[in-house]
């Protein structure tokens, strides 16, 4: 129990980094959301830039959960869990971007 | 910054030593916080292929709704605000259970459920809602696609839910040790991945969708 | 609907006397296997050893053992589809009704391809790669008996379609819209359904497992890339199956929706699209003929240096050429589907994917001539395999290239041109890896060596009878012959289907002799003993343990320097050491949990299929409740005691002594 007890007095020390990452985190995912549906609720701007928008504050609200929230990094310990992800993003980009061309190319070959 | 994932592993190393007593492997909750994460990779791939069908079906309407017609993204918002509030409540628990505080650990294991009920209770809403009307998922292609595609999430997240209800029994019961932090360990992950998940859901279908 | 869904008497198929034949010798053979086992008392065995065993030695026998079974099964199928072919030429009907027919061609690739040669391959893989990185077991050795048992568990469903019901008419690929409720209305597809997604889900969670194996349990000192080859060559496969069985998986699930729920996704009503059904399928469909290729190609990689006493000639690009083959793997899968009709952009890129791939594969064909070239090679029966593997699969590599033109695949699609083509790769590819690695390990699994001269013959079988087989179809490709005919009508094809049955014949005898080998080897098993636990002088681990391997595998983890850790230890004096003070060793223990699960969700798997509402649930809850019980379980583990190491590890030792004397 001892160990236990000095165990749980060093990690007081960094509770508060550890709330405060959390919450930086949080802070900026509702930035990130708040941006994309006010730009399509509001119709401000043009379509092309509205995608664009809602398309780029997706891919940052995801890194920013990966970072925060889920922890990625490239330390030691981390790195096999960031490059298996890594390695799992480039499948999906292959397989949804190469489908979507596929499907989308013998559509209009059939229209 | 101070990780999680490197305060785990420090964790793990003093906790060898209370583990061993209780004849626990020492590596096992490090390889148990990775093969879990390779699930989650699997389930990545799961969703990215019915991310794929729902993009080439969603115009395939057969004359019924389009998703400009039923989407209502106020209500969207609310789904939204609910499971990213449920993000911060989970990583809040986690810090309280790796310090051993049982109480804490509790509480805000319950917010996070209760923010979760919150979800699952407006997305049966919505599915409920959108059968009565007709619009069903065997109306049409994009329906379907559009049912499989949120209501995988949503069984994703009632999974969730039913494993925190375990979870929460089980730290009242038998307390905090070893096996339910890496336990814990898992279901943050599986948490935080599904707010990711909803992330895609709600840019690709509902944002890009209401356009 | 009554209590037991769709089923009902008469689902058994009474009025076809080939299928009840075939129950009737299936249900004679299980009763005389009971019947020994009861003789012999090993029903206690058999559970306690066995089926409860988280041992991955064991797990990978029994996958192996499941691989053979599904092997005479699938075989089957293609000696009656053979037959069937040369009995009904010239516009006869043969013995086999089209219905039935149709169902063999089916059962056939299905059962080759998810129940031989997956099994095979990841039983080789839990026989060895464990012992390869000096680890005592898999990462999550409970995990890896549910996989057993969950791939054990399709199997069981894709075998009750022969008794009960009937199994899909589509083809193994299953394409929609046939196989949507409209056009296939019986169980068959719902039988083809649960088998893959059952047995699906126990691969993804291999692959997860070995994975973490690989990465988090490797013998302290073994970098990456010192990680012997086979084992390298299945973690490729392993990415493979992680990545792409969860395709699969949401696959089958979409089309589970379209036969149960009324979904639309490719249905031809309400807007579905079939093609996307096909595309996903080929995503999943050819990355899987990876992972059943890459780990042969660490067979062949293994046997090769190993019998040529050479150190493995381009280690560092044989990985590599694995790791370009995997990605490359992921952005061909068109090439199946170039008729559909995408753009001309779209074939091009597929088609030049198809060919670069083709340069990896040239790269590894090279190492092992060179590793061959001023070796001296003792021809073994692994050898021979090997051999005939070069000469079969570069013949199956060009018909490839020639097939991933996307001009001249508009002529030979669908023919049996293709057929020749895959099998020349699998066949002569996959499958003759994975008897290489049969007769390859099967003394350090089972402690005692197979016979080489029965183990010859049956070579010369299969080799044989693979070119007599399948050469005649290159021909009748070219000739206009479509593959899947029940029966046909043109003078012109005549002689050469007749030609390909005695190759399916031919063949026939080559199972025959490796049973027969397995039964003379065991007779004869106390003169061929493996005493040293090294038979082959080999470079890697394994070879460094008793034969079969003590059960925690090493008494003390090995450090590891080198490659071929083996010679290493054996060139530095350091193999076969005894040791005085052995620390205790931290085991699993077995568990009843992985079958019960396999059980419950068989019989969900079964209600699923017969529209069963309320077994489908029991069956489902039974699953959640075992599983919860194991998760709560408090005694999963044991430590066993440095004296019993000593004992056993003095017993072998003594032995080695002898052995060598």
């Amino acid at each position: 129990m001892g160990q236990e007890n000095t165990l749980a007095r060093q990690q007081v020390d960094d509770l508060s980094s550890q709330v405060k990452s959390y919450l930086v985190g949080f802070m900026l995912s509702v930035v990130l959301t708040a941006i994309p549906f006010w730009a399509v609720m509001s119709h401000h701007f043009e379509k092309p830039l509205t995608i664009a928008l809602v398309l780029g504050s997706a891919v940052v609200q995801i890194v920013v959960h990966l970072k925060y929230f889920l922890h990625l990094d490239f330390s030691k310990e981390g790195k096999l869990n960031t490059f298996s992800f890594l390695f799992t993003a480039l499948i999906i980009v292959m397989v949804v971007g190469l489908s979507v061309w596929i499907i989308y190319a013998a559509n209009a070959l059939m229209m | 910054m101070n990780t999680a994932i490197t305060t785990n592993l420090n964790d793990t190393h003093s906790e060898t030593l209370i583990s061993a007593a209780h004849g626990e492997h020492p590596d096992s909750s490090q390889n148990t916080l990775f093969g879990f994460w390779l699930y989650l990779m699997t389930d990545c791939i799961l969703f990215a292929s019915v991310f794929a069908t729902y993009a080439v079906l969603y115009m395939n309407t057969d004359g019924g709704v389009s998703g400009k017609d039923i989407f209502e993204l106020n209500f969207v918002l609310i789904e939204t605000a609910a499971l990213l509030l449920s993000s911060i409540t989970f990583g809040l628990a986690l810090i309280f259970a790796k310090r051993h505080n049982r109480r804490a650990t509790v509480v805000w294991l319950l917010i996070t459920f209760a923010l979760g009920c919150v979800f699952i209770g407006m997305e049966i809403y919505e599915f409920h809602h959108l059968i009565e009307q007709g619009n069903g998922p065997q109306r049409s292609a994009f329906l379907s696609s559009f049912f499989a595609l949120v209501g995988m999430h949503g069984l994703h997240v009632t999974a969730g839910l039913i494993w925190m209800a375990i979870m929460m029994i089980e730290v009242l019961k038998t307390g905090l040790n070893h096996r339910s932090i890496t336990r814990l360990g898992c279901l943050s992950l599986f948490w935080h991945f599904l707010d990711i998940v909803w992330i895609c859901v709600f840019t690709v279908v509902y944002l890009l969708g209401a356009l | 609907m009554s209590i037991l869904g769709k089923l009902t008497l008469e689902s058994i198929p009474y009025h076809e006397p080939i299928i009840m034949v075939t129950l009737a010798v299936v249900a004679v053979l299980a009763v005389a296997i009971a019947a020994l086992i009861t003789k012999y008392r090993k029903w206690g065995v058999l559970w306690n050893d066995w089926f409860t065993s988280v041992d991955h030695k064991r797990l990978g026998i029994m996958y192996i053992v499941l691989a053979l079974v599904m092997l005479v099964r699938g075989f089957s199928d293609a000696i009656m589809m053979r037959t069937q072919q040369a009995l009904a030429t010239n516009g006869a009907a043969g013995y086999l009704p089209p219905e039935h027919y149709d169902q063999i061609f089916t059962a056939h690739g299905v059962i080759m391809i998810i129940f031989m040669a997956m099994p095979f391959m990841i039983g080789l893989m839990n026989l060895v790669l464990p012992l390869q990185i000096g680890a005592r077991d898999v990462a999550f050795p409970f995990l890896n008996n549910l996989s057993f048992w969950l791939t054990t568990s399709g199997a069981v469903l894709i075998n009750i379609s022969l008794g009960l019901g009937e199994f899909a008419k589509t083809g193994w690929v299953a394409y929609p819209p046939l196989s949507e409720l409209a056009f296939s209305p019986g169980v068959g597809v719902d039988y083809y359904i649960w088998a893959l997604q059952i047995s699906g889900i126990g691969t993804t969670l291999t692959g997860v497992n070995f994975i973490a194996t690989v990465l988090k349990m490797r013998a302290p000192g073994m970098k990456l890339m010192q990680m012997p080859i086979f084992t390298w060559t299945c973690t490729w496969a392993n990415i493979l199956i992680v990545a792409s069985f969860p395709i699969l998986t949401a696959l089958l699930g979409m089309l589970t929706l379209d036969r149960y729920m009324d979904f639309h996704f490719f249905t031809n009503a309400g807007g579905g699209n079939a093609m996307m059904y096909i595309n996903l399928f080929w995503a999943w469909g050819h990355p899987e003929v990876y992972i059943l290729i890459l780990p042969a190609f660490g067979i062949f990689s293994e046997v090769i240096s190993t019998f040529t006493s050479k150190r493995l000639f381009g280690y560092t690009s044989m990985v590599w050429a694995s790791g370009a083959i995997s990605i490359l793997g992921f952005i061909v899968w068109l090439h199946h589907f170039f008729t559909m009709g995408s753009s001309a952009n779209v074939n091009a890129f597929f088609g030049v994917m198809t060919m670069v791939i083709a340069v990896p594969t040239g790269v590894k064909l090279f190492n092992w001539l060179f590793t061959i070239y001023r070796g001296r090679l003792k021809v073994t029966v692994p050898v021979l395999w090997t051999l005939g593997f070069m000469v079969t699969f570069t013949i199956g590599g060009m018909t490839g290239v020639l097939l991933a033109v996307p001009g001249a695949d508009y002529v030979l699609h669908n023919s049996l041109f293709l057929i020749a083509h895959f099998h020349n790769t699998i066949l002569g590819g996959a499958v003759f890896g994975y008897l290489a690695g049969f007769s390859y390990w099967f003394p350090k699994a089972m402690g005692f060596h197979l016979n080489e001269r029965l183990g010859k013959a049956a070579f010369w079988c299969w080799q044989i009878g693979f070119y007599v087989a399948f050469m005649p179809l290159y021909v009748l490709g070219f000739l206009g012959m479509t593959r899947r005919l029940s029966h046909t009508d043109n003078p012109a094809w005549n002689f050469w289907i007749y030609f390909a049955a005695v190759g399916a014949f031919i063949i026939f005898v080559g199972i025959i002799l490796q049973f027969v080998q397995l039964y003379v080897s065991f007779r004869d098993r106390e003169q061929n003993l493996d005493t040293t636990g090294d038979p082959w002088n080999g470079h890697t681990l394994e070879w460094s343990t008793s034969s079969p391997p003590q059960f925690y595998n090493f008494a003390k983890l090995p450090h590891v320097s080198d490659i071929d850790a083996f010679t290493d230890q054996k060139e530095k004096g350091q193999a076969y050491q005894r040791s005085a003070d052995y620390e205790p060793i931290h085991m699993p223990k077995n568990t009843a949990s992985g079958i019960l699960i396999a059980i419950c969700i068989t019989a969900a798997g079964f209600a699923a299929v017969w529209h069963i509402l309320w077994l489908a649930i029991a069956g489902m809850l039974g699953a959640f409740v075992a599983f919860l019980f194991r998760a709560y379980g408090n005694d999963h583990d044991y430590y066993v005691q440095p004296s019993e190491v000593a004992t056993i590890e003095n017993a072998h030792l003594d032995k080695v002594v002898r052995g060598t004397a």
